[in-house]
C-alpha cells in the first residue's frame, strides 16, 4: 500500500464550530497534585469499562495486596480491576455508576501496610522512564496494557488494548495524545502534564509502538501555555511533536480534534482507525508507561475536585473505588450554596445523586456547581435562530432533532441523523429559547426503535 | 465548614429516604447555559437597533412618526395579551417579541396613516400572521409584513403612493412622493445625499439608509441578525440594478435609488432576518436574501408598484420551510448509516 504518501500531517489547528464557555480553570489549576490518604475502605465496581462484563474472582474476606486481580473476563472487550489498597474483601455491594449503570463492587477494608503520600506519587508517576527499556515486540506491549486493566482516562473507558491491537487491513500511522481537556472546570490532565510529563511520553513511545504510528503528536489547547511548554521540554530527544489547538469546545473530543489537527473525518458510526489514528488521552499514555516499563496496574488516577461548590478546589491523586464523599470532605467539605454534583465536567458530565458512590476509571473530575451557575431564563418556543446549527461540531440542525424527539417524530429525528450527535451539550449550551437540545436528543437516542 | 458530607435528596433513581436536607438534584448533561443568550434579549437587541431609525422617523416625520409607532405598538401589545390568555399560555408579552413586531410594523407604515390603520394591522399581525399558527416561533410568515400587506389590500387609498403626499400638512417632505415613485412616475432622480440620510418622503423607518445601517450592522455583529440574510440581499439588488444601470444608463432607477431609496435596508436588516420566519443553516439563509433580493428587483422593475420588498420577504418566507428542509448540511463523517 501506499499509505506513506497519503499520511497526513498532525499540525496545530482551531474549530470552526463549538462553543467557548468560561473555563472556571482558574479553581484548581494552580493546585499540585496531592495525594489523598489511604481511605479505611474503598468499594470498587467490578466493571469500569465499556464491554463484556469482568466476574468477581476473590472471594469475601480474603486479603489483598496492592495491585492484585479483583474482577476479570475472558472477553477480548474487557479490562480486569485490582485491589488500590491492601485490605480484606468484603461481600460483593451493588452500587451505581454515575451513568446510572447498578453495579456489582467488592468492597476493600484497609489492613496491613499501606504506600501513602509521596512514595505512593512516586510509585505512579515519579522516577525515571528509560524510553530505551520499552520492549520491542507489539504484542508484549499489548498484553501487558491489557494485564493492567487499562482504559479511556478521559472518560469514554474503552479498554484501550483493544485501541492498541492493530489489525492488517487498517494500518495506523498516527498516535494523537489528548491533553487538550476542554470540558470547562477540570484540570486534572493539565496538572498531571505539568507533574508528570516523563511518564506520558514514555506511555506515548510505547503505544505508538504497539500500532506501529509514524507520527506522534501531543494536542494541547492554547489556554495551558505552561502545559505546552513543559511537554515541549518533556519530548525534547524524541519523534513527538506537540501542537498547540485553538481553546474550544469540544477539542477534546475525538472527531472534532481529529478533524481540527489532520483534517481528516471519522466517518459517522466508525471510530478513528478507520482513518488510520489512535487517540489516546494523556492519563491514560501515563497509565500505559507504568504497565509496560514497570509492570503496575491501573489502581489510582488523578482527579480534580472542583467548582464553586466546593471548599477548597483541589486536585487528588485517588485510589479507584474511593468514595466521592471522601474527597469532598479532603477538600474542606461542599459549599452553603452547592446544588449539583458532576462526575466529570459541566458539559457532558453526570449529576450524582448521591455522594456515595465509587470514583471509577473514567472519572476525571467532581464538579460541584452552585446555584448561581446554574442560572437558566426560562425555556421558550424555538424562535429558529439558528445558533444550533451555528455550533453543533458534528453539523446536524438540533433544533428539528430535539423537537422531533420530543414529539417522538422518529422518522424525522433519522432523517436528520440523530445517531451521529456526540451528545457534545453545545447545542443546549447555546440555545437561545433555553431549550434542553442535548438532553431531548439524548432522551430519543435512547428511545429511537430499531427499525 | 463541616468536614462531614452533608445528606443528599433521595431521588427516583436511587430510591432510598433521606428526606432531610434537600441539596444536591439530578439533571441532564450540560449543566451550564450561555447567559448572555436569552429570546428576550434577542427582542431587546432589535428594539436598542431600532433607535437610529426610529429616531431619524421622529426627526424628519415629527409627531405622525410618533403617533404610528405608538398606535401600532399599544394595538400588538394588546392583542398578543388577548390572543394568549384566549389560548390560555402563560403571557408572552415578556419576550418583547410582539413589541418587536409593533415598531417595526409602525415604521412600515406611511406618516399619514390614519389611526385605525395601525390598529387593524396590528391585531392582524398578532392575530393571523403568529397566534394562528401557535405563537412565537411556529409562524410561517413575518408578522408584521402580514399586517402590513393586509392593510394594503384592504385599504388601499390610505396606503398607495398618493397617500405620501399632502401638500396642506407642515412637513416639507410631504410635499414630494417619494423616491421610487418620483424615479418610476416621473423619472426624476433624486440625490443621493438625501437618500441616505433620508429626508425624503415614504414609509416611517424606510427613509434613513444610514439609520438602517447603523442599527443593522450593530445587530449583525451582536450575531441578533444573520449577517448572510442583509449581504446576501444588497449584493443580489445591487448586481442586478448595476447591471441595470449599464444596460440602461439614462434610467433614474439608479443603483442608488435601488440600494437606498425604498425599504430595502430596513427590510434587509430588520425584517428579513426575523429568525422565525427566515431558514436555519448558512445555505438557506443565502438561497432566501438571494431570492429575496431578485425579487424585490423584479417587482420594482416589472410590475405596476414602486415598491417590493414586503412582497418579497412574503414570498421567501414560504418557501422557508422547504429550504429548511433542501438546505440541512451533511454531518461531519457522513449521514449516519442505516440502524441495524
Ligand atoms: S438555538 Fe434554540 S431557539 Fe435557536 S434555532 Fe436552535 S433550538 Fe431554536
Ligand atoms: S446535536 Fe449533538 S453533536 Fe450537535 S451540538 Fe447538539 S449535542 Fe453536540
Amino acid at each position: 500500500m501506499s499509505a506513506q504518501a497519503t499520511v497526513p500531517s498532525v499540525h496545530s489547528g482551531a474549530l470552526s464550530y463549538g462553543v467557548h464557555p468560561h473555563d472556571h480553570k482558574e479553581l484548581s489549576a494552580d493546585a499540585p497534585i496531592e495525594v489523598l490518604p489511604t481511605p479505611a475502605e474503598v468499594l470498587v465496581p467490578l466493571v469500569q469499562h465499556i464491554g463484556a462484563p469482568n466476574d468477581a474472582i476473590v472471594k469475601p474476606r480474603t486479603a489483598v495486596a496492592w495491585g492484585d486481580v479483583i474482577g476479570r473476563s475472558e472477553a477480548f472487550v474487557s479490562a480486569p480491576v485490582h485491589a488500590p489498597i491492601a485490605g480484606k474483601t468484603a461481600r460483593l455491594k451493588a452500587t451505581t455508576l454515575p451513568n446510572g449503570r447498578h453495579m456489582q463492587a467488592v468492597p476493600i477494608k484497609a489492613e496491613g501496610e499501606q504506600v501513602e503520600g509521596r512514595a505512593l506519587f512516586d510509585d505512579v508517576y515519579g522516577g525515571d522512564w528509560p524510553l530505551d527499556e520499552i520492549p520491542e515486540d507489539r504484542g508484549a506491549i499489548v498484553a501487558a496494557v491489557r494485564e493492567a486493566g487499562i482504559v479511556g482516562l478521559g472518560g469514554a473507558a474503552f479498554p484501550t488494548h483493544v485501541k492498541l491491537s492493530v489489525r492488517e487491513d487498517r494500518p495506523i500511522h498516527t498516535l494523537i495524545l489528548n491533553g487538550v481537556e476542554c470540558e470547562p472546570y477540570l484540570t486534572a490532565d493539565y496538572r498531571l502534564m505539568l507533574e508528570a510529563p516523563q511518564p506520558i511520553v514514555a506511555g506515548a513511545m510505547a503505544a505508538a509502538r504497539a500500532v506501529g504510528a509514524r507520527q506522534i503528536a501531543i494536542a494541547i489547547e492554547d489556554n495551558k501555555p505552561q502545559a505546552i511548554a513543559e511537554m515541549k521540554r518533556a519530548v525534547a530527544g524524541t519523534p513527538i511533536q506537540v501542537v498547540v489547538m485553538k481553546t474550544h469546545y469540544p477539542m477534546g473530543g475525538e472527531r472534532q480534534l481529529i478533524y481540527a489537527a489532520t483534517g481528516l473525518t471519522v466517518p459517522t458510526g466508525g471510530l478513528p482507525l478507520d482513518v488510520g489514528i489512535v487517540v489516546m488521552n494523556v492519563g491514560t499514555a501515563a497509565a500505559v508507561a507504568r504497565a509496560v516499563l514497570r509492570g503496575k496496574p491501573l489502581t489510582h488516577r488523578v482527579v480534580s475536585v472542583t467548582g464553586e461548590g466546593i471548599a477548597t478546589p483541589k486536585n487528588l491523586l485517588v485510589p479507584i473505588g474511593v468514595r466521592y464523599s471522601e474527597l469532598v470532605a479532603y477538600c474542606g467539605g461542599l459549599k452553603p450554596d452547592a446544588v449539583r454534583a458532576v462526575a466529570g465536567g459541566p458539559m457532558m458530565g453526570f449529576t450524582l445523586g448521591s455522594l456515595d458512590v465509587p470514583v471509577t476509571k473514567g472519572t476525571s473530575g467532581l464538579t460541584v456547581l452552585t446555584d448561581a451557575a446554574l442560572k437558566k431564563a426560562p425555556e421558550t418556543n424555538c424562535v429558529r435562530c439558528g445558533r444550533c446549527v451555528d455550533v453543533c461540531p458534528i453539523r446536524l440542525v438540533p433544533t428539528r432533532i430535539a423537537l422531533a424527539a420530543r414529539h417522538k417524530a422518529w422518522d424525522i429525528a433519522r432523517a436528520y441523523h440523530i445517531t451521529a450527535c456526540i451528545e457534545c451539550g453545545c447545542c443546549a449550551y447555546t440555545c437561545t429559547a433555553n431549550i434542553p437540545l442535548t438532553q431531548l436528543i439524548r432522551m430519543g437516542k435512547a428511545e429511537l426503535p430499531r427499525s | 465548614m463541616h468536614r462531614k458530607p452533608r445528606v443528599f435528596e433521595a431521588t427516583a433513581d436511587t430510591g432510598g429516604g433521606g428526606a432531610a436536607a434537600p441539596s444536591l438534584h439530578v439533571a441532564p448533561s450540560p449543566h451550564l447555559a450561555d447567559p448572555s443568550l436569552t429570546t428576550r434579549r434577542m427582542m431587546v437587541d432589535v428594539l436598542v437597533a431600532l433607535v437610529p431609525v426610529v429616531g431619524m422617523a421622529v426627526w424628519v416625520f415629527r409627531w405622525y412618526a410618533v403617533l404610528q409607532i405608538v398606535i401600532a405598538t399599544l394595538a400588538c401589545l394588546a392583542a398578543e395579551a388577548v390572543f394568549t390568555s384566549m389560548r390560555r399560555r402563560t403571557l408572552t408579552l415578556g419576550d418583547f417579541s410582539a413589541a418587536v413586531t409593533g415598531v417595526i410594523l409602525g415604521l412600515s407604515l406611511p406618516w399619514s396613516a390614519p389611526w385605525y390603520i395601525g390598529v387593524i394591522a396590528g391585531v392582524i399581525a398578532i392575530g393571523l400572521g403568529k397566534a394562528v399558527f401557535g405563537g412565537l416561533g411556529y409562524n410561517v410568515f413575518n408578522p408584521a409584513m402580514v399586517g402590513r400587506a393586509f392593510v394594503m389590500i384592504a385599504f388601499p387609498a390610505a396606503l398607495g403612493a398618493a397617500a405620501f403626499m399632502d401638500p396642506g400638512v407642515a412637513l416639507r417632505v410631504a410635499t414630494e412622493a417619494t423616491p421610487l415613485t418620483l424615479a418610476k412616475q416621473a423619472s426624476q432622480g433624486t440625490p443621493w445625499w438625501p437618500l441616505l440620510l433620508g429626508t425624503v418622503n415614504g414609509s416611517l423607518g424606510e427613509t434613513s439608509a444610514l439609520a438602517c445601517l447603523v442599527g443593522g450592522l450593530w445587530l449583525c455583529l451582536r450575531r441578533t441578525a444573520a449577517w448572510e440574510i442583509p449581504a446576501s440581499i444588497i449584493a443580489t439588488v445591487a448586481l442586478f440594478a448595476g447591471i441595470g444601470q449599464f444596460v440602461n444608463p439614462g434610467s433614474p432607477m439608479t443603483l442608488a435609488h435601488h440600494l437606498l431609496g425604498g425599504a430595502l435596508l430596513f427590510g434587509a436588516f430588520y425584517i428579513a432576518t426575523d429568525p422565525v420566519t427566515s431558514p436555519l443553516t448558512f445555505r438557506g439563509k443565502v438561497v432566501f436574501g438571494v431570492g429575496i433580493g431578485a425579487l424585490v428587483w423584479v417587482i420594482r422593475t416589472f410590475s405596476g408598484y414602486p415598491e417590493g420588498v414586503m412582497f418579497a420577504v412574503l414570498l421567501m418566507n414560504a418557501v422557508t420551510p422547504l429550504l429548511n428542509r433542501w438546505a440541512y448540511p451533511t454531518p461531519l463523517g457522513g449521514p449516519a448509516p442505516a440502524a441495524k
